[in-house]
């Protein structure tokens, strides 16, 4: 096996001189470096995953990633060259050796002066860098304002950062010359659509491709994205040089490579009525895409959409601006854009809370959808193309629940009070939110029982972590009447299951989930007809339970599910017109639409008034994801969508120099939540179950990490009395050192 | 092979292993690509993320900011050599997974072996110890609570097997 290396970018702009690799080929133990022009005609941009929604007046300038630098380098860590070599270590030690002389250009890193004519340009030909111009709208913004008692506007900066799993990317690429075969083993979220680009870019059929994502060690999104230079240039070498490739991401560069989320800045107004009712909302924000936009708008999208959350906003006027920068690819990371659109409202209601003398919590009530208005719709476009529209919710019950867990009322009106005569700084924040979830466009399942009477489940998405196995062995097993732990499931390989789209979007338990409900039901009916046969009874007399089917009634007269697999399968005799062999069934689900799960979280927090540093002392989150298959791995999908949402409110921030230099890339200086920065969590659900698909379900992975951002700075103002200085946290992320600054500018 | 080479004499979860090593190569790679023991897992190569911690000498330590000959003559345990036979987990990895305390399970080995030491010397935690005691260990998918709850629960089950 050979092992790759890469040669990086090591400044954000620069025009390519030349690239002179002999010295790094003569390298001992170095097989082969190829560079952009050894790609030849294979060299192309990546595709453009997701295409702009039908959004009337849309702009787009559609600029993908490119597998090996050619002609100009747009980010520090864009890859140049590649060195395959008998080890990583002499790999490396390749890297040094090869000369890459380059003409500097200024780095495009600041979002407003970027838009501005005389801005460097990331992509020639995009004066203004302008990656993107969208605008939505619902109702009559203007004229809402115009009679509108209050109005508030502020500017809000959100930074979301990089996802940073435990596991960085990585992949073996193996060709088979003799079968003329590819295998892939790669840390993918969407293995079926990387077999299939995979095959159209090296000019094979995708029957010629195996794509295997086995565990992989977290995702979170980034790992969605397709097609990242190494996935192509890893695959292309093993075939060129007809040995298996091997790739590992080190982390340093995991902070280059792998895409990021990053900035939004908005300027942004509420018109309220006089008593605290929003009457409208006009937003206008610039969205850092980065050197390149693979992902289409789906980011920002979810931005402009989300922003909505769970409040009656009869008049609505959006605008986003993305821009192309001299910084790494942003692409959806958990929340992805949703986190930037829920703090803009609820900072807006919190301005609005404070400025009308009502509670917080009171206003976010009063701007609920009511119970009885679902489906309830928004009137724009969503990233899943389709109308913004709510399938089902209920709003109140999820707040109460909140504000009772919390003790909300008691802690302002005691224990605050009682704490603060004592000198301590605590405060405490509620925050409210939507997410959009289960989006098409389908999954599949092939469920099977098998001759020794256990259940393969077989799909197509991919698996990091999220309790694929179990959840999916439960929906069969309930289906099916057998144990849980006698049904197998197989996730991520292309050659099991050949359709499917990937695990992203909250979407794996609602679409896939389905897909193993509405295929276990088929089996389950294939099942009884073979048994009634069996008997020579009616389907109405027989039971289906513990691995097998019995005779209502009749003690002892039972047949095991291996034993029918066996029957259904048979060596003679006839297989009647219009039945299949097997106990089998592949059965596709495809929602219409997305559902909308929805929730409050809850926080009560001590802040240090001399170091700002905080602590944690209460957490609570109440969820409504509809119909729950597994309270454990919810709760486990929750709790980590937390501690990431505090990483991304307190710890987290990517800090970039002018020169499109990234200051901070090491886990020492990018700093994740320990397990002394992420504290207990309380978790309760309410149930509105989603009219969208037969079980009810809505998505539950990204919840935990939207409202985090809102929730910490209202909190924060909260503990520390920023009112009554007239300083409010208007950007995300905070820290120690932001929170000192904020507090002490001369004002 | 290069003259820069090391023979060296490690134990591994109870077998001794010689081999020749050149000395720039990490514990980490020495313990998956010498070794195959793959369960040690890499996250950063800096000494943060705490996925590649093993037992060295009875202290845990972490992999990656060692080199393979600074093993010659010690004994290490992996994650590997955690569970007491084939058929049976360790009380820690019994919890682990009683309370969904993986997800991805990439954090896990370090997490485990970390823990493994921890309880060694502590062995009736209460929360804050064994929140400070995993902080060096960095989960990125399960928010640590279940982590917590299960190095609590296998503390108790430890704590009545002794005698």
């Amino acid at each position: 096996m050979l092992h790759a290396a890469f040669l990086r970018s090591n400044v954000a702009h620069a025009r390519i001189r030349s690239i002179d690799a002999a010295a790094a080929r003569a390298h001992p133990g170095v097989v082969a470096v190829f560079t952009a022009a050894d790609l030849g005609s294979q060299w192309a941009p990546g595709p453009l995953l997701v295409p702009p929604p039908p959004i009337a007046g849309a702009v787009f300038n559609q600029h993908t990633q490119v597998p090996l630098a050619k002609d100009k380098v747009r980010y520090v860590g864009e890859p140049i060259a590649v060195v395959l070599a008998h080890s990583r270590y002499i790999a490396e030690d390749a890297l040094a050796d090869i000369a890459f002389e380059y003409d500097p250009l200024p780095a495009v890193v600041d979002l407003e002066s970027a838009i501005e004519d005389a801005s460097a340009r990331v992509h020639d030909e995009v004066r203004g860098n302008i990656a993107a111009h969208v605008r939505q709208s619902r109702g009559n913004y203007t004229a809402a304002r115009g009679r509108a008692a209050h109005v508030i506007a502020r500017r809000f900066l959100y930074d979301h950062g990089a996802s940073s799993p435990i596991e960085t990317r990585g992949m073996v690429a193996h060709w088979d010359a003799r079968a003329n075969h590819l295998t892939m083993w790669d840390t993918t979220q969407a293995p079926v659509f990387l077999r299939n680009g995979l095959a159209a870019m090296l000019g094979l059929s995708e029957r010629q491709v195996r794509v295997i994502a086995p565990f992989v060690g977290g995702g979170f999104g980034p790992k969605i994205m397709l097609f990242y230079p190494e996935e192509v240039v890893v695959p292309w070498a093993a075939m060129k040089l007809g040995r298996p490739v091997k790739w590992i991401e080190d982390r340093l560069e995991h902070f280059f490579a792998t895409t990021h989320e990053r900035g939004q800045i908005h300027d942004a107004e509420m018109a309220l009525s006089p008593d605290g009712k929003i009457l409208g909302i006009k937003d206008v924000f610039l969205h850092d895409t980065g050197a390149y936009n693979p992902y289409g708008l789906t980011v920002p999208i979810n931005s402009q959409c989300t922003l909505l959350g769970p409040y009656v906003v009869p008049n609505y006027d959006s605008t986003f601006t993305a821009v192309f920068t001299n910084k790494p690819i942003v692409t959806p990371y958990r929340g992805a854009g949703r986190q930037h659109g829920v703090f803009v409202i609820e900072r807006l209601l919190d301005v609005a809370a404070r400025g009308l003398n009502v509670d917080r919590a009171e206003i976010r009530r009063r701007n609920f959808i009511p119970a009885d208005a679902f489906p309830y719709n928004n009137e724009i476009i969503y990233q899943d193309f389709t109308a913004l529209t709510y399938d089902s919710g209920n709003y109140e019950p999820i707040l109460d629940k909140a504000l009772t867990m919390i003790g909300y009322r008691e802690f302002l009106d005691k224990e605050q009070p009682r704490l603060r005569a004592r000198g301590r700084h605590v405060g405490i924040g509620v925050a409210c939110y939507v997410e959009g979830t289960g989006i098409g466009p389908y999954e599949g399942a092939k469920v099977q029982v098998q001759a020794n009477g256990k259940v393969s489940v077989a799909t197509g998405i991919g698996t990091q972590g999220q309790g694929h196995f179990t959840s999916f062995a439960q929906i069969a097993a309930d289906q099916l009447g057998v144990e849980v732990s006698n049904v197998d499931v197989v996730t991520g390989d292309t050659d099991q299951f050949y359709w499917g789209a990937g695990t992203f979007a909250s979407r794996g338990a609602v679409v896939t989930g389905n897909a193993v409900n509405e295929a276990a039901k088929v089996v389950r009916r294939k099942i009884l007809k073979l048994a009634a046969e069996h008997f020579e009874c009616a389907e109405d007399d027989l039971e289906i339970g513990a691995g097998a089917v019995s005779v209502l009634g009749v003690p002892g007269k039972a047949v095991t599910l291996g034993e029918l697999a066996l029957k259904a399968n048979p060596m003679r005799g006839a297989v009647r017109p219009g039945t299949e062999p097997g106990l089998e069934s592949t059965q596709y689900f495809g929602p219409p639409s997305g559902a909308t799960a929805a929730g409050v979280h809850a926080m009560i927090v001590e802040v240090d008034p001399q170091t700002f540093t905080l602590e944690v002392l209460k957490y609570v989150v109440v969820h409504d994801c509809g119909t729950v298959i597994n309270p454990l791995i919810l709760s486990g999908q929750i709790h980590g969508g937390v501690a990431q949402g505090i990483g991304n409110a307190f710890y987290e921030q990517l800090v970039f120099d002018d020169e499109g230099q990234l200051l901070n890339a090491s886990l020492a200086d990018y700093l994740l939540p320990s397990a002394l920065e992420v504290p207990r969590m309380e978790i309760a659900h309410t149930v509105t179950v989603s009219p969208l698909n037969p079980l009810g379900i809505k998505g539950a992975g990204e919840a935990g990490a939207i409202p985090v951002g809102p929730l910490f700075a209202q909190a924060l103002e909260d503990a520390l009395g920023l009112a009554e200085q007239k300083v409010e946290l208007n950007e995300i992320p905070l820290s120690p050192n932001r929170l000192f600054a904020l507090t002490t500018k001369p004002r | 092979m290069s003259t820069d080479s090391h023979d060296v004499a490690v134990t591994v979860n109870g077998t001794l292993y010689r081999r020749s090593v050149e000395s720039r190569v990490l514990l980490s790679d020495f313990l998956r690509h010498d070794l195959l023991l793959a369960g040690t897992h890499v996250g950063c190569e800096h000494g943060v993320c705490g996925a590649c911690t093993v037992v060295f000498d009875g202290v845990a330590v972490r992999s990656c900011l060692m080199f393979a000959a600074q093993a010659d003559g010690h004994a290490i345990t992996t994650v590997e050599g955690l569970a007491p036979d084939p058929d049976h987990l360790h009380p820690l990895q019994e919890a682990m997974r009683d309370c969904h305390g993986l997800q991805c399970g990439y954090c896990t080995p370090g997490v485990l072996m970390t823990m493994k030491t921890f309880l060694d010397e502590t062995p009736a935690p209460d929360e804050g110890q064994i929140r400070e005691a995993l902080s060096g260990n960095l989960c990125r998918c399960t928010g640590y609570q279940n982590i917590v709850d299960a190095v609590m629960l296998a503390a108790e089950r430890l704590r009545g097997r002794s005698p």
